[in-house]
């Protein structure tokens, strides 16, 4: 065989394991050709991760590769195995032949160091260029990475850029080399879904223009969709499924390809919009809320800086319905949440009412006092986004879903305990889990403890910070399943935080789309994802990609509505520093526009 | 394995797509983290070893005047500055048990010191749960069984004798007694100090954070071995050995608690972004409760594990002072008491043995520092391999 047809690196019988312990990696078999991407797919506990650095042997101290190869050939030179190579030979393949990215971009750039010289520090090493010219190659890659002003990028520190700029920052240093192969591990999950869009976008024309290889590490199958042409899906450390994408995602053989394709949450392309009825039960209503934070300033007699992080926003829940507030990380909408259960005080002037039963006096959440308060807290609980932090380490789940009724002074210990069975029952573990620890489950079995912790005061509200943000696909649609079924069972009413519209779609009785802290479309989720009239809206759904092959980005929407409030359509642009007003544009849809 | 048409590879093990949610995901970590804990640092073995060696060494506190040949103060004239005798098994190629050969001084007119003559013909075997001084059993009954002791018209003097003729060896156990107490008693007040300030300035953060901040920082700034010999010279020089001994390890506890505020205070402004602690919060919880059943059982192993190294500061403190005349003083007996007859130069080079306390110091406050590495190193019992 020639160089031109044999695969660009071959992974044959990886096995990779911790210590003495059984391996988590088994048996991983894999080819990538050149200019081809190939997406690795899997869940937390996958070992992708895993997989992915062991090939520049970037792994945890204690993880052994058992056995396997990874042969790697190259243009230039005669075809390697990665596993088998020095220390020193490997370091002249990491980061010139075959470079990386990863998931977090704040902490794969060194925070004392201009952002420029990173970069340039690979031609210096690798290229033995001069700093001049190297300084003169990486502004021309930052230019191609879509910095508007590649000077001032090439002088600022990672903490003055975005998350996005800093991973096309990270993009830059990984492909300035020009490398054969590109390894990028999650790339964009810790950004928000417009950012993503444009960033996968950068990935594949830079590919385009050089020829490089990818191999995509992703949770999120319509990442894949999009950009892979390969596919091989990965369950505790087994290749379940690999093949072409159209075959695996279109016609999947495998259950768990099947399961995870099934989870996918999707927004609805076409659906009946039912006319809008007014709200008649309210039970939590929130009326021209602003709320500034100050930050404190450095020195104890230095000048605060203020932040407006909410602005007028007005939003009335329905009793036994989902509210859904959608926005990406800035908008304002975990501190609304805080607002709406009086954790969070909003500036003066607002109003926040709850109404205990249908036709009661309201309460002011923001002035209550203790023994109103109290009765508050019993009627409104928050579910949180970390499985992982919500739930004390140190206690017994009892003791997590007793501790409610015990603040509160609620019933005898026995009864307690009864109450907490119960709880466990109903978001579908298994009563002998009393004793357990929480580190022993799984993040969606933690998830559902946490539900079931909110549940035991038995609350009429609960509001739901990204409730499912933190979880793998297929956890995430079973944790919205038991939330939907908890609402219709109790009569729950929710108030709904989310970044992700495809989770919203299916939940949601009333969306309302914010950004940079006001809310700039508010209507039903048929009518707002069939005939979406603000262009951030409009970018958001553009931007949501879907385990669909057929399916693609429109990049122009995205650019357009994720852009800067100024540069909208003139309609909806920013005149000053204030939107347009909310105006309801025909019953029950609101949008920020010039009427 | 099969394969498909196009490159398509399909996983033939079988596959249940409903798997139980009731089982558990880890079940390794199903359990009280104090026992989590425990398995890893009982994965450390220097810091276990150490642990062994503390726990030994303070179990046996109690019962130093039985397992020593002489009491503290016991004066020998004849055998002043009297060398280290080897405790042997074999006198002339034959078996006889453990022995020493006894010694007599003889006075170095030239020179000005003692020199001692073993007498190698008339080995002296050690006898066994033998009468000696009495001395204070578990510091309740009067007793005068030692382990062992030396028979009549010989002496064992193990680490050798100091100026007054009193055995370091038995000397150094006793003042295991003060030197090693010291520390905790030093930790406590540090402790109750430190975790009430701490705890208020991360609770509450804002003004009372900054002014608490301030006071560590004017607090840390003082030199410390000047501070603590202006207040040691301020305890009336009357008073007794106990409430010197008691003085001394509260001055030492009061000059130490803002590293561990400072400890406290970052715990705690961690753990109040965690989750569960809002959750607490959100479902009515007060402060007290907050801090009692949510935050303190979440950083109790950091506290351990910070006392764990700040002791080995107290006890060199207590040395250290005691050392320089200001500290304990005779007839009290501490490692610093006996290292201040160890002063003068002459006598380090002429009797070297008198340096000997030295050995236990070093020796207690490694194991601390091994024994507090190892607990930080199985603090978080979660985090993989």
């Amino acid at each position: 065989m020639n160089a031109e047809t044999t695969p660009l690196l071959q992974v044959n019988d990886l096995s990779i394991g911790f210590g003495d312990q059984p391996p988590i990696i088994t048996d991983v078999n894999f080819s990538i050709d050149r200019g081809e991407t190939l997406a690795l797919v899997g869940e937390s506990g996958s070992g992708k991760t895993i997989t992915c650095r062991s090939l520049l042997r970037v792994l945890p101290r204690s993880a052994v590769i058992h056995s396997g190869t990874a042969v790697f050939n190259p243009k230039a030179s005669a075809p390697v195995d990665l596993f088998s190579l020095s220390e020193k030979e490997l370091r002249d393949v990491r980061g010139d032949r075959i470079s990386m990215i990863f998931q977090e971009p704040m902490h794969s750039l060194s925070p004392l160091h201009r952002i420029g010289h990173q970069v340039a520090e690979v031609l210096t090493l690798h290229r033995g260029h001069s700093r001049a010219s190297a300084k003169v190659k990486v502004i021309e890659k930052f230019r191609r990475v879509g910095f508007v002003d590649p000077e001032r990028a090439f002088a600022a520190y990672p903490f003055e850029l975005s998350g996005g700029m800093r991973q096309r920052a990270m993009i830059a240093m990984a492909m300035i080399a020009r490398p054969e192969l590109l390894i990028a591990d999650e790339p964009t999950t810790a950004l928000d879904v417009t950012t993503q869009a444009q960033v996968l976008e950068l990935i594949k024309g830079l590919q385009e223009e050089t020829g490089m290889a990818v191999i995509f590490v992703t949770h999120d199958l319509g990442v894949v969709a999009n950009i892979a042409d390969e596919v091989c899906v990965l369950r505790k450390g087994r290749v379940m499924e690999s093949g072409p994408t159209d075959i695996v995602i279109g016609a999947p053989a495998h259950g768990y390809t099947k399961k995870l394709l099934a989870a996918a949450p999707a927004i609805p392309h076409s659906a009946e919009p039912s006319a809008a009825r007014p709200v008649v039960d309210p039970i939590l209503q929130l009326e021209g809320i602003n709320k500034t934070f100050v930050s404190r300033a450095g020195t104890f007699f230095g000048k605060n800086r203020e932040v407006q992080a909410v602005k007028n926003v007005s939003l009335t829940v329905e009793r036994g319905k989902t509210f859904a507030i959608v926005g990406e990380s800035g908008s304002g909408k975990s501190t609304v949440a805080n607002i709406a259960l009086g954790a969070t005080q909003a500036d003066a002037g607002g109003a926040i009412r709850y109404w205990a039963t249908k036709g009661a006096l309201p309460v002011d959440v923001a002035h209550l006092d203790t023994s109103e308060r109290r009765a508050f807290q019993r009627e409104a609980q928050m579910v949180f986004q970390d499985p992982f932090s919500s739930l004390s380490p140190r206690m017994q789940i009892i003791d997590i879903l007793t501790e409610p009724l015990r603040i509160h002074g609620i019933g005898t210990r026995k009864e307690q305990k009864e109450r907490a069975a119960e709880l466990l029952e109903k978001v579908g573990l298994d009563k002998n889990m009393l004793r357990r620890f929480p580190h022993a489950f799984s993040g969606g079995q933690r998830q559902r403890l946490s539900i079931a912790r909110a549940l035991a005061l038995n609350p009429s509200l609960l509001v739901c910070d990204e409730p499912t943000s933190a979880l793998d696909l297929s956890v995430q649609m079973q944790v919205l399943e038991l939330l939907e079924e908890i609402r219709d069972d109790f009569g729950l009413s929710y108030l709904f935080i989310s970044h992700d519209l495809a989770v919203v779609a299916r939940i949601a009785d009333e969306v309302a789309v914010m950004r940079q802290g006001q809310i700039v479309e508010q209507a039903a989720p048929d009518v707002l994802f069939t005939a979406p009239r603000h262009p951030y809206t409009k970018a958001l759904i553009a931007a949501c990609l879907e385990a669909d092959v057929s399916q693609k980005i429109n990049l122009q929407t995205v650019a357009l509505g994720a852009g800067d409030p100024h540069t909208w359509p003139e309609a909806y642009a920013m005149q000053g520093s204030s939107l347009p007003p909310l105006v309801e544009t025909e019953p029950g849809h609101l949008v920020r526009v010039n009427p | 394995m099969t394969v498909l048409p196009n490159n398509h590879y399909v996983d033939d093990a079988p596959y249940d797509p409903d798997e139980d949610i009731k089982s558990l995901d880890r079940p390794d970590l199903d359990a009280p983290s104090w026992l989590l804990i425990w398995r890893k640092f009982k994965r450390h073995k220097l810091g276990l070893w150490s642990g062994i060696f503390l726990l030994v060494a303070y179990l046996s506190l109690p019962f130093v005047g039985f397992l020593v040949p002489y009491t503290p103060n016991e004066r020998n004239a004849d055998h002043l500055y009297a060398a280290p005798q080897m405790v042997r098994l074999f006198h002339e190629g034959s078996f006889i048990g453990p022995y020493v050969y006894p010694i007599t001084a003889e006075a170095d007119l030239e020179n000005f010191r003692w020199n001692y003559v073993q007498d190698r013909e008339n080995p002296a075997r050690l006898e066994y749960f033998c009468e000696g001084d009495d001395y204070n059993f578990l510091g309740v009954f009067r007793a005068d069984t030692h382990l062992f002791c030396a028979p009549e018209g010989a002496t064992v003097f193990l680490w050798g004798a100091d100026r007054l003729g009193r055995d370091i060896f038995s000397r150094i156990f006793y003042g295991a007694q003060l030197s090693l107490t010291v520390g905790l008693i030093g930790i406590t007040v540090s402790f109750i100090l430190g975790i009430t300030i701490g705890g208020l300035a991360g609770y509450f953060g804002g003004r009372t954070d900054w002014g608490v901040q301030r006071v560590i920082e004017v607090l840390r700034s003082l030199p410390e071995l000047p501070l603590w010999l202006a207040l040691s010279a301020a305890v009336p020089s009357h008073w007794g050995p106990v409430a010197v001994f008691f003085v001394i390890s509260i001055i030492l506890g009061l000059l130490d608690w803002p590293g561990l505020a400072r400890a406290v205070r970052s715990k705690f402004l961690a753990l109040r972004e965690e989750e569960f602690v809002r959750a607490a919060e959100m479902m009515g919880a007060k402060p007290n409760r907050i801090i009692r059943k949510h935050l303190l059982p979440n950083f109790a192993s950091h506290l351990i594990a910070s006392a764990m190294l700040s002791i080995p500061a107290m006890i060199l403190g207590e040395t250290a002072l005691s050392f320089l005349g200001l500290g304990l003083r005779a007839p009290a007996v501490s490692w610093g008491v006996m290292l201040n007859d160890a002063q003068n130069l002459a006598s380090i080079e002429i009797y070297p043995w008198t340096a000997i306390p030295m050995l236990p110091v070093i020796v207690v406050v490694l194991a601390f520092n091994f024994l507090g590495d190892g607990l930080r190193d199985s603090l978080d019992p979660y985090s993989d391999h």
